[in-house]
C-alpha cells in the first residue's frame, strides 16, 4: 500500500474542461488496492470520462457494494455523492436513490462476487426495472480479499492461482444483462482504455439501464498462465466487434470515416454515438442476433468487446411507474405530505 | 526513436538539471539530502571536494543550478509564484553548521613528486588548482599582489555580504594542505617566471581592470569618480571608509549592486543605479536587484552617460540622455535617443562599474604565449593550455568575467591538464566522470530518500534588521536558514538524482504507473519520430531540452515513452508496479578531480 498521498502538483500544461476542472479535480484517494490492480485502471478511465464530459462532480452519485472493486470509490470523484452499501445490495440502494431524486448520475460500482454471486437477484432486478443508471462490474473472475477463490464469472476449465480446475460454469453477465431488458450493455478491458472510457461516456449519457462489464485482471491472484481474465489471455482473445467515439450534442463532427463503415446512434438528449464497425455483420439493435453471435464467439473462445448493445430510445423506472417528474428535495411539504384527505381519495381509488 | 542508453552518464546526468547546469557539477540533492537529515558536516565534504568554497559560494554563488532547478518548472500553473530550490543558501547552511572537518581534509604528503607549478593571482581557480595539486605531491607556489590570499572573493565582495572569517577560513583550508603563499609578490614578467624551474605555471589574474568612462569633465572631476572594483577593493582594505551623501553609480551588473550597497554604509543617504539598459536586460542576478532595492536604492533605467558636471574643479552632478529600446531590421535590440530633454541629476561621487577586462602587461608578447586580436590569451577550451604548453590559464584570466562558480570548474580542469603534462600525458585524453546507478527499494513501498513531495514554496532567509546592517560595512545582511527552515526547505527538492528506471522484460503493461503519475510523464504508444511521439503522449512534451525516456518495444507492440521534463521523482510508478518493472535508483555523478584517475592506466 502506497503511504504518501498523491502529490497535488500536476503538469503545468494539464487542460481544463468547460466547467474550468483539470482531471485531477476528479480524482480521489490514492488507492490502497494491490500495485497493478486493473480496477484502479477503470477508476482512471471513470475520472478521465466525467473530466471529458464535464461533469459536475456534486452532481453524480456513486453506489457500491463489498469487495475489491467496490473500494474503488474511494479512489475517484471525491467530491461526489458516496455510498457504501452491504455486500450486493447496491443495486436496491440505487433504486431507491434514483427514485427519490432522479436528477443525478447514478454509478453503480459492483464485482463479480458483489453482482455475480451474492447480489445476482439484485443485479437482474434493478436491470429488469430499467433503472437510469450506470452499471459498471470490474470482473476478474475471482475473490480477490479473500486471497484467490473462484468467483461466479471464473470460466469452467481455468485453474486458480494454485493449479486448481474450475469445474463450475460461468455466468456472463453480458448476457444476462441482454436477456434481462439492459438497454446499453457493453464489455471492456481495464487494460485498454482508448475503448473503455468512451464506453463509459457513452454508459452516462444513455438515459437508462446501462451495463459495463469491464475484465479487470487481479494481479495479486488471478493474473497467471492458467488464467482466463490475465493481461496476456485478453489481450490473445479480445475481439472487438466496434469502437465508440461518442459526440455530445452540437459538437461539430470533424472525425473522417470511410463510408459505410460507420454507424451514427442519435441518443435521447442528442448526443451521437458513433460506432466504427470491426465485425461487419454484427448489430447493435438486434438483441437476439447480438445474443446469438455473442454465445457462438463465446464458445469459440473469444472475449467480444465494445458496444454490444444499444436501445435509443429506452424507457426507465419512472417513465414506468409515471413518478414526479421533480426530485423529493425540490417538492415543498404540501407537496410530500399531501394529508389525511388525499389518503383517503387514494384509498378510496382501491376499494 | 530509438531505446535511450541509460548506461551514458550523460543521460541520467542531464536529468540532474543543478547539477548538469553547474559548472563544476556539484552533485545537488545528495548533499542537500544530507542538509535534512542534519549531516552538515557530510554535505559540507559533498561540496568542498566539488567546489572548493562552499561557505563563500553559499553567500555569492551566480547559482546557474537555481533557474535550471525542476522545482520552478513544476510549480507553473501550480502555486502562484513558481521559485526554485534555494539551493545556494543551503549550501551556506552546510558551512554555517558544518562543525570541525578539518580531520577530514587532505594533506600534502611529506614525501613530494618533485614537480614545482606556480600560480600567478590567489583567487578561486588558482586556488583550485592549489587544492587539486597539492595533495598529490606537487610543489605548488601561489602567487599575489595583495598581501592575503582570496583574489576578487576578498577583494571585490563586500563584507556584508561575506564576513572575512569565512574567506580566511576557506582560503586557508587550501593553503593549509601544503601549498606555498608569497603574499604581496606581483610577478612583471613571465618571461623570468618561465626561466625560473617551474613544471607548470597557471594564470588565475582575473579580470582586474575596470572599464573607465571618457566623458566630457571625467578629467576635471575626478577626484569624485571612481573605478568600481578599485573603489571596492579599497574599501576592502580599509583605505576607503567614506562617500559622498549623493552617490550615483553607473552599471548594470553585480559589480554596480555591490557598489551601491556599500556607499549605502559608507555614509550615501541618496544613492541611485543608473543603466543604459532597461531594468529587466540588466546583467545583475535578479536576488541582487531585489536586495538593492530592499535597502532603497532606485534604479533609473534608458539613461545614456552623457558628461560628468563640475563647479570649481569639483563633481557636482551628471547629466543623461534619455532613449528607449527599439529592435532594428535584423531584430537586435538597439537604443534610440527619445528626444525629451536630458535629465540631469545632482551628486557628490560617481562610481563606475560599467564592466571588467582582461589585462597581461606582465606577460611579454615575445614569450611564447600567442594572444588575439582582443588582447586576449588563445586558450584551448577543453585543456586549458596556452600555445605555450608550460603555461595554463583559467578563471577570468581564461576567456574574460564570469564568476567564482566557473573559475573553480576551470581550475579542475586545468589541474588535470596540469597533472597529466607533468607526467608526460597527452591533456587532451580528459577522464570520465564517476558514475554510479544503485536501487533505493527498502521495503515493497519504502525508500531510502524521502519521497513525499512538499507543497512548501520557497522560504525567504531572514535578514539582519536593516538600521543595524547599514550602519557598518561588515556587518553580514544574510542571517542565514536555522535548522528548521533548512530542513523544509531542503525538503522542496525533487531528489531528482533518484532516477526513474524501466526494465522492459518485467512490464505486463497494466498502466498502473500511468495512471498514478501525476505530472502525466509515462505514456505507451505506438513508436514514432521524436516530433511526432513529442505531441501524442499523455501530456505533450513541449520543452525539447529535456529528454526522452524511451524503452526497447513491450509486448503489446509498444513502447514507454517518459517525459523527463516536470517529473516529481515521487516514485508512485516504481510504488504502483507490480512486477517491478519501475525502479528508483540513485544516479550519482562526480567529476574525476586530477590525479593518478585520469591518467592513462598502463
Amino acid at each position: 500500500m502506497t503511504y504518501i498521498s498523491k502529490p497535488k502538483l500536476h503538469h503545468p500544461q494539464l487542460p481544463a474542461n468547460k466547467l474550468g476542472f483539470t482531471r485531477r479535480d476528479y480524482e480521489g484517494a490514492i488507492s490502497t488496492l494491490c500495485a497493478g490492480c486493473g480496477h484502479d485502471s477503470i477508476s482512471a478511465a471513470i475520472i478521465q470520462a466525467c473530466f471529458e464530459l464535464d461533469l459536475p462532480p456534486h452532481r453524480i452519485a456513486k453506489l457500491s457494494g463489498i469487495g475489491c472493486s467496490s473500494k474503488t470509490p474511494t479512489y475517484f470523484l471525491s467530491s461526489s455523492h458516496g455510498f457504501n452499501s452491504v455486500h450486493g445490495r447496491m443495486p436496491s440502494v440505487l433504486t431507491g436513490a434514483n427514485l427519490a431524486n432522479r436528477e443525478l448520475i447514478y454509478l453503480g460500482v459492483s464485482g463479480d462476487g458483489d453482482s455475480a454471486s451474492i447480489g445476482l437477484g439484485q443485479f437482474a432486478h434493478s436491470l429488469r426495472r430499467g433503472v437510469n443508471m450506470v452499471y459498471i462490474v470490474e470482473n476478474n473472475g475471482v475473490y480477490g480479499l479473500t486471497k484467490g477463490q473462484f468467483s461466479a464469472t471464473s470460466d469452467r476449465g481455468s485453474k486458480s492461482k494454485k493449479g486448481a480446475v474450475n469445474t463450475d460454469t460461468a455466468i456472463d453477465m453480458v448476457l444476462l444483462a441482454m436477456e434481462l431488458g439492459a438497454t446499453y450493455v457493453a464489455r471492456s478491458f481495464s487494460g485498454d482504455k482508448a475503448q473503455l472510457v468512451p464506453l463509459i461516456k457513452g454508459a452516462i449519457l444513455h438515459r437508462g439501464a446501462a451495463f459495463i462489464d469491464c475484465i479487470s485482471p487481479c494481479v495479486a491472484f488471478n493474473n497467471h498462465s492458467g488464467s482466463t481474465k490475465s493481461f496476456d489471455y485478453v489481450r490473445e482473445h479480445n475481439e472487438a466487434v466496434n469502437q465508440l467515439d461518442v459526440m455530445m450534442p452540437r459538437e461539430t463532427i470533424t472525425a473522417d470515416y470511410a463510408p459505410g463503415q460507420v454507424e451514427e446512434i442519435t441518443q435521447h438528449d442528442g448526443s451521437v454515438l458513433k460506432l466504427r464497425k470491426l465485425a461487419a455483420e454484427y448489430d447493435v439493435h438486434d438483441r437476439i442476433a447480438a445474443m446469438n453471435y455473442l454465445q457462438g464467439r463465446k464458445a469459440a473462445g473469444e472475449i467480444v468487446t465494445g458496444v454490444l448493445h444499444v436501445d435509443p430510445e429506452p424507457e426507465d423506472l419512472h417513465a414506468h411507474l409515471g413518478t414526479v417528474a421533480s426530485p423529493f428535495n425540490k417538492l415543498g411539504e404540501k407537496d410530500l405530505c399531501p394529508g389525511g384527505g388525499a389518503l383517503e381519495k387514494f384509498n378510496a381509488a382501491y376499494r | 526513436m530509438k531505446p535511450t542508453d541509460i548506461a551514458a552518464p550523460d543521460y541520467f546526468h542531464k536529468v540532474v538539471d543543478c547539477q548538469w547546469a553547474c559548472p563544476a557539477h556539484t552533485p545537488v540533492p545528495e548533499y542537500i539530502r544530507m542538509i535534512a537529515a542534519g549531516r552538515y558536516g557530510d554535505a559540507y565534504m559533498v561540496n568542498w571536494k566539488s567546489n572548493v568554497f562552499p561557505g563563500i559560494l553559499g553567500r555569492t554563488c551566480d547559482r546557474p543550478c537555481e533557474p535550471a532547478c525542476r522545482r520552478g518548472r513544476v510549480e507553473e500553473h501550480n502555486q502562484t509564484n513558481p521559485e526554485p530550490v534555494a539551493i545556494c543558501r543551503l549550501k551556506r547552511v552546510a558551512a554555517d553548521n558544518k562543525g570541525d572537518i578539518r580531520a577530514q581534509l587532505p594533506k600534502a604528503p611529506p614525501q613530494k613528486n618533485g614537480k614545482r607549478i606556480a600560480c600567478i593571482g590567489a583567487g578561486p581557480a588558482s586556488l583550485t588548482v592549489a587544492r587539486d595539486l597539492a595533495p598529490l605531491g606537487y610543489e605548488v607556489v601561489v602567487f599575489d599582489q595583495d598581501p592575503r590570499a582570496g583574489g576578487m572573493i576578498r577583494t571585490q565582495i563586500p563584507r556584508f555580504r561575506l564576513p572575512e572569517e569565512v574567506i580566511d577560513e576557506e582560503v586557508g583550508y587550501v593553503l593549509d594542505i601544503g601549498v606555498e603563499f608569497r603574499g604581496g609578490a606581483r610577478i612583471d614578467s613571465m618571461k623570468k617566471l618561465l626561466a625560473q624551474d617551474f613544471d607548470a605555471v597557471f594564470v588565475g589574474t582575473g579580470a582586474p581592470r575596470g572599464r573607465d568612462l571618457d566623458l566630457p569633465g571625467r578629467k576635471e572631476a575626478g577626484k569624485n569618480i571612481h573605478i568600481g572594483i578599485d573603489w571596492l577593493s579599497s574599501v576592502s582594505f580599509g583605505h576607503v571608509e567614506k562617500i559622498g551623501k549623493r552617490v550615483i553609480v553607473l552599471g548594470g551588473g553585480n559589480t554596480a549592486m555591490d557598489c551601491c550597497r556599500t556607499s549605502r554604509r559608507l555614509g550615501g543617504s541618496d544613492v541611485k543605479v543608473i543603466v543604459r539598459s532597461g531594468f529587466d536586460e540588466m546583467k545583475a542576478s535578479p536576488w541582487e536587484k531585489e536586495d538593492a532595492a530592499h535597502e532603497g536604492i532606485p534604479i533609473l533605467n534608458y539613461l545614456v552617460p552623457k558628461a560628468f558636471e563640475h563647479r570649481n574643479g569639483k563633481l557636482s552632478g551628471m547629466t543623461f540622455e534619455k532613449v528607449r529600446a527599439v529592435l532594428d531590421a535584423k531584430g537586435r535590440r538597439q537604443l534610440v535617443p527619445t528626444g525629451e530633454p536630458d535629465q540631469h541629476f545632482e551628486c557628490d561621487d560617481v562610481l563606475v562599474a560599467v564592466g571588467q577586462e582582461n589585462s597581461f602587461p606582465w606577460i611579454e608578447r615575445d614569450a611564447g604565449i600567442e594572444f588575439d586580436k582582443s588582447g586576449m590569451p588563445v586558450v584551448d577550451k577543453v585543456t586549458f593550455q596556452a600555445s605555450q604548453p608550460r603555461v595554463f590559464f583559467g578563471g577570468d584570466a581564461a576567456f574574460g568575467p564570469k564568476n567564482i562558480i566557473w573559475a573553480v570548474a576551470h581550475g579542475h580542469d586545468a589541474a588535470i591538464s596540469i597533472d597529466k603534462f607533468c607526467n608526460g600525458e597527452d591533456v587532451r585524453v580528459r577522464p570520465g566522470p564517476l558514475v554510479n546507478l544503485v536501487s533505493q527499494k527498502m521495503g515493497i513501498h519504502e525508500w531510502s530518500y524521502d519521497n513525499d513531495v512538499s507543497g512548501d514554496l520557497r522560504h525567504k532567509v531572514p535578514l539582519k534588521d536593516q538600521i543595524i546592517a547599514l550602519k557598518s560595512i561588515k556587518v553580514e545582511v544574510e542571517l542565514g536558514f536555522d535548522a528548521k527552515m533548512a530542513f523544509a526547505e531542503a525538503q522542496r527538492c525533487l531528489n531528482c538524482d533518484v532516477q526513474t528506471v524501466f526494465s522492459p522484460p518485467l512490464c505486463i503493461e497494466c498502466d498502473a504507473c500511468v495512471d498514478i503519475c501525476p505530472m502525466d510523464c509515462i505514456t505507451f504508444t505506438a513508436n514514432g519520430e521524436e516530433e511526432d511521439l513529442r505531441g501524442r503522449l499523455s501530456a505533450p512534451a513541449r520543452e525539447l531540452s529535456q529528454d526522452l525516456y524511451i524503452s526497447d518495444l513491450l509486448k503489446t507492440g509498444r513502447i514507454m515513452a517518459k517525459d523527463e521534463d516536470v517529473c516529481l521523482h515521487c516514485g508512485l510508478c516504481a510504488e504502483r508496479c507490480p512486477t517491478g518493472a519501475w525502479d528508483m535508483r540513485k544516479f550519482l555523478l562526480n567529476v574525476t578531480h586530477a590525479g593518478p584517475a585520469c591518467r592513462s592506466q598502463k
